[in-house]
């Protein structure tokens, strides 16, 4: 037995720290990551950027600065795990390895703040999960008040409090379903000769707070005699909890996707979502790397994952829909899907053969929308500065459509579109602009 | 570390959100994009907004002796913006207005936290272009760049930094400001004060505002990618080019080195055994001239036996491109360390250098590689080496010297395009002589007499005494 605090061998990144140091040091403090890091861009500092940020890392690494160091830690949840830095890095750092590893770390060395373990402990339970989205739903009338259409805003007393937070009253947030998409639909949604059968995972965002896109990517592969599992064992992919350095909770979330997704039968894994869809081609690879059993069912699950998109355009060669959908479109790149998961012509490519749809690209269509997931809650100053950027890059093109691939995108473009951009514009999933077509085609016939 | 009423006063000044003090921002602050130069630790960092405040700041530095670093990006590679006596790191990023672009008259005028490629974004939509093309474009600031004279792949037809500088502002070591130059063509008024603060290294002033040519921007362009099997077909080409009255606008070359490293990095097709390749674009505002230009390069490339690849399409430049565009990289991927050298020789003497560069890498057993610009002598020796290595890390040290002596000796420089800064302020006097320190040291001492500005770089400090003089005389 070894004691428990010497560094074990053979152990992951996100397991034992000093196997970044390698990663680290290839680190040639060049500063590419300027010209693209977002949070740098907004507040000029070292810190805010890759080359600081590893900066540190090596200082902490060398023993100089203490991980569990306030402004060490509070360092390292400035940075949105966007992954900008990465493609434009000439020594191809692995910089989201490190950030991550840092993050496990200090989790592994002072255990998640009660705030977030209350949160994430939520997660693991998922019918818990499901009943407090639930009371979600019906206590956000309290708290918010309805603005339009699925959406809601803050009501007077908690935008005051919330102020400083970002919950003014100006703030849009999309509503709680009252049903998430997995209550609506069934576990598979078969159809007559089916090309193939998929497993959808829905990810959260798509089943809490947009279930109308979710069943709108139904809806389109149902249109290309695509057979549909949607295992309801599934949960939370975990991304959102991996990126706190809780390593534990998202391989227990792993583990139940991955044996729900087993028992789908299906020969695919979809996802409309770039944090999702990288977590299965990705992040469960890695943290599973040393697992007998789940080591190989995440490379299989890794393997056969696509983002809708790349689904429709490069395995099924879906149908080209017929149906007029007369709007002016432009795209953004979710950070995730186009970095991580590779997918950025595939959106294009539909919306551009669409008709009636112009498409039009914006400037820096890739620059990060400054969500982040948790980033707009802890960072929301921050984040609206990112956030004004590319709402305004979107309304130079005088669309009226904004769309994404990534719901959480769509939460904080909606938001900021009403803010800081172009009035009426809407915010969609790409995909809903293809579901609609496949609609008007049919409502014509 | 400095007293606590001198922060507190800077925060007057500034602002307290522009006042950076902790731990972890002393440590970003610490560093530039050199290696193997030791790290510093300021005492803290200010962010100005405004002339008046950088003045105050100045104003204040002095009073109480402590040293200013001017910053940019942070992206220079002579270790020029290391606080290597603690003291006030002076970052001006966020001075990061483009004032004016002036299509009229060709100029632009910028605060000097303006990254590079910002101001080429800015003149795009008047068909005018910043031509100076530092390989850090995309992040370096016009300050840095400024006051680095940085060069870049442009260097042979455009010329570098100091070309398009036509006036300054600049914040003096008493607390003045003070303008020269401006938008005319000609401006014989006074010294060239423009000249003496381009890539004066944050030594003598803090440049504060920049008024700078535009030029139109080529409309076409041709490139091509030739390969040789020997180093003295590549420099005959490079000769035979310019001889041919020809001068593109790149004309890249890499050694064998460089293009196996290259190859096995990127994929980009090279042949392994070529000795040496060549990286040829030329540009203009008239068609037939470039397509003339380019015959006229295609015929000296095939009299000395080079093979040629020609793109025809932006995808196909892309594609030659990429092969210059991966050298740093792959090289760098090579080892943890990448010492990344200068050092620059008349255009002439470019085989006899690469030769030279190629036997002092077998001589002290280093992973050596070379590239750079051909068409103006500017190479990039480049060492990959082992940090954690201190035998390497010698011998590192020792081809270094060779290097800068080897390009003395035929007649160049030891910097062309990224300054003395600390990791060649000893080989200074070897270039200009004690005559050449004198002169410098009168300049210095005239300017920042209490040498506060950016000490320990580019000029040698002064012994503790003599600067005490200094500062007695000119009082």
């Amino acid at each position: 037995m070894q004691p428990a605090d010497q560094p074990v061998s053979g152990l992951g990144a996100y397991d034992e720290l000093k196997a970044v140091r390698a990663e680290l040091d290839k680190c040639m403090r060049c500063g590419s990551c300027m010209a693209v890091c977002p949070i740098y861009k907004t507040d000029k500092i070292e810190a805010g950027v890759a080359r600081g940020k590893l900066g540190v890392a090596e200082a902490v690494m060398d023993g100089t600065l203490a991980l569990d160091d306030q402004e060490v830690m509070s360092m390292l949840f400035n940075c949105l795990v966007c992954k900008s830095c990465m493609q434009s890095c000439p020594t191809k750092v692995d910089f989201a390895r490190i950030m991550l590893a840092l993050r496990a770390a200090i989790v592994r060395k002072n255990g998640l703040p009660w705030l977030k373990k209350a949160i994430f402990s939520t997660l693991k339970h998922q019918d818990l999960f499901d009943s407090g989205m639930k009371v979600g739903a019906l206590l956000s009338g309290v708290a918010f008040r309805s603005a339009g259409q699925k959406a809601i805003a803050p009501r007077s007393p908690f935008a005051f409090v919330g102020k400083h937070a970002g919950f003014d009253e100006d703030r849009l947030l999309p509503a709680l379903a009252a049903t998430p998409l997995r209550a609506r639909v069934p576990e598979l949604i078969q159809v007559e000769q089916p090309k193939t059968r998929v497993a959808f995972f829905t990810g959260c965002s798509m089943n809490y707070f947009y279930p109308e896109t979710g069943e709108d990517l139904l809806s389109v592969l149902k249109e290309n005699n695509v057979e549909v599992a949607i295992p309801k064992g599934q949960g939370c992919c975990g991304i959102p909890v991996f990126v706190h350095g809780d390593v534990e909770t998202i391989r227990e979330l792993g583990r139940r996707n991955l044996d729900a997704m087993d028992r789908s039968g299906a020969e695919y894994l979809i996802t409309g979502c770039g944090s999702c869809g990288g977590a299965w081609q990705h992040e469960y690879n890695e943290i599973f790397s040393s697992d007998p059993v789940y080591g190989p069912k995440a490379a299989y699950w890794g393997a056969r994952t696509y983002d809708i998109s790349s689904f429709l355009v490069d395995v099924v060669k879906y149908r080209r829909p017929q149906g007029k959908v007369d709007s002016v479109v432009t795209y953004h790149d979710s950070c995730h899907l186009k970095k991580t998961m590779k997918v950025s012509r595939e959106p294009r490519e539909i919306l551009k053969g669409i008709p009636g749809v112009t498409f039009k690209e914006m400037s820096q269509p890739d620059a990060c929308c400054g969500s982040g997931g948790s980033y707009v809650l802890t960072h929301w100053g921050t984040s609206t500065e990112i956030a004004t950027r590319k709402v305004e890059d979107a309304a130079r093109t005088e669309a009226d459509t904004l769309t994404t691939g990534c719901p959480a995108c769509m939460m904080q473009l909606f938001d900021n579109v009403h803010r800081f951009g172009r009035q009426g514009q809407e915010v969609k999933h790409y995909i809903s602009v293809l579901a609609e077509s496949y609609r008007n085609e049919k409502a014509a016939q | 570390m400095l007293d606590k009423a001198i922060i507190q006063q800077l925060a007057i000044i500034v602002g307290h959100d522009q006042v950076l003090t902790s731990k972890v921002n002393l440590t970003t602050y610490g560093y530039d994009a050199t290696a193997d130069v030791p790290k510093g630790t300021p005492d803290v960092i200010v962010l100005p907004t405004s002339v008046e405040q950088v003045q105050s700041v100045v104003n204040l530095a002095r009073k109480h002796g402590i040293a200013i670093y001017p910053r940019g990006a942070g992206t220079n590679l002579s270790g020029g913006t290391i606080p290597v006596e603690r003291g006030i790191v002076l970052s001006l990023q966020k001075m990061d207005k483009i004032l004016e672009v002036d299509a009229e008259n060709l100029t632009a005028t910028v605060q000097p936290g303006v990254v590079i490629q910002e101001l080429n974004n800015a003149a795009a939509p008047h068909g005018l272009m910043y031509p100076p093309d530092p390989g850090t474009v995309t992040t370096a600031t016009m300050g840095g760049s400024v006051a680095e004279n940085s060069g870049g792949l442009r260097g042979l037809k455009y010329g570098v930094t100091k070309h398009y500088v036509m006036g300054m502002e600049v914040v003096l070591a008493n607390g003045e400001r003070v303008r020269f130059g401006g938008k005319t063509v000609k401006n014989v008024t006074a010294y060239d004060f423009s000249n003496l603060f381009v890539g004066s290294e944050g030594t003598l002033g803090i440049i504060v505002e920049i008024t700078c040519k535009l030029l139109p921007s080529p409309k076409y362009r041709r490139a091509m990618l030739a390969t040789y099997s020997t180093v003295e077909d590549a420099g005959n080409t490079v000769a035979g080019i310019i001889k041919a009255q020809v001068i593109p606008a790149t004309l890249e070359i890499m050694d064998n080195m460089t293009i196996r490293t290259v190859e096995a990095f990127a994929h980009v097709g090279l042949p392994l055994d070529a000795e040496a390749l060549l990286l040829i674009e030329v540009d203009g505002m008239a068609e037939e001239v470039v397509e003339r230009e380019a015959e006229a390069v295609v015929k000296v490339v095939n009299a000395n036996k080079g093979k040629l690849r020609v793109a025809t399409s932006d995808a196909e430049r892309d594609g030659l491109w990429a092969a210059r565009r991966a050298a740093l990289p792959a090289l760098a991927s090579l080892n943890n360390t990448v010492v990344l050298e200068d050092a620059t020789v008349p255009r002439s003497k470019i085989t006899d250098m690469l030769l030279a560069l190629s036997a002092i890498g077998r001589k002290y057993s280093l992973v050596l590689g070379t590239f750079g610009h051909a068409g103006d002598g500017n190479l990039h020796p480049t060492i990959l080496a082992d940090k954690n290595n201190l035998d390497e890390m010698a011998r590192v040290h020792m081809a270094v010297d060779e290097i800068f002596a080897t390009a003395l000796r035929f007649g160049g420089t030891l910097s062309g395009e990224h300054g003395i800064g600390v990791a060649k302020m000893k080989y200074l006097g070897n270039e200009i002589g004690e005559t050449g320190l004198g002169l410098m040291r009168s300049i210095k001492n005239a300017l920042d007499p209490t040498h506060m500005l950016n000490p320990g770089k580019l000029i040698p400090a002064p012994e503790a005494h003599v600067l005490a003089e200094v500062a007695h005389a000119t009082r």
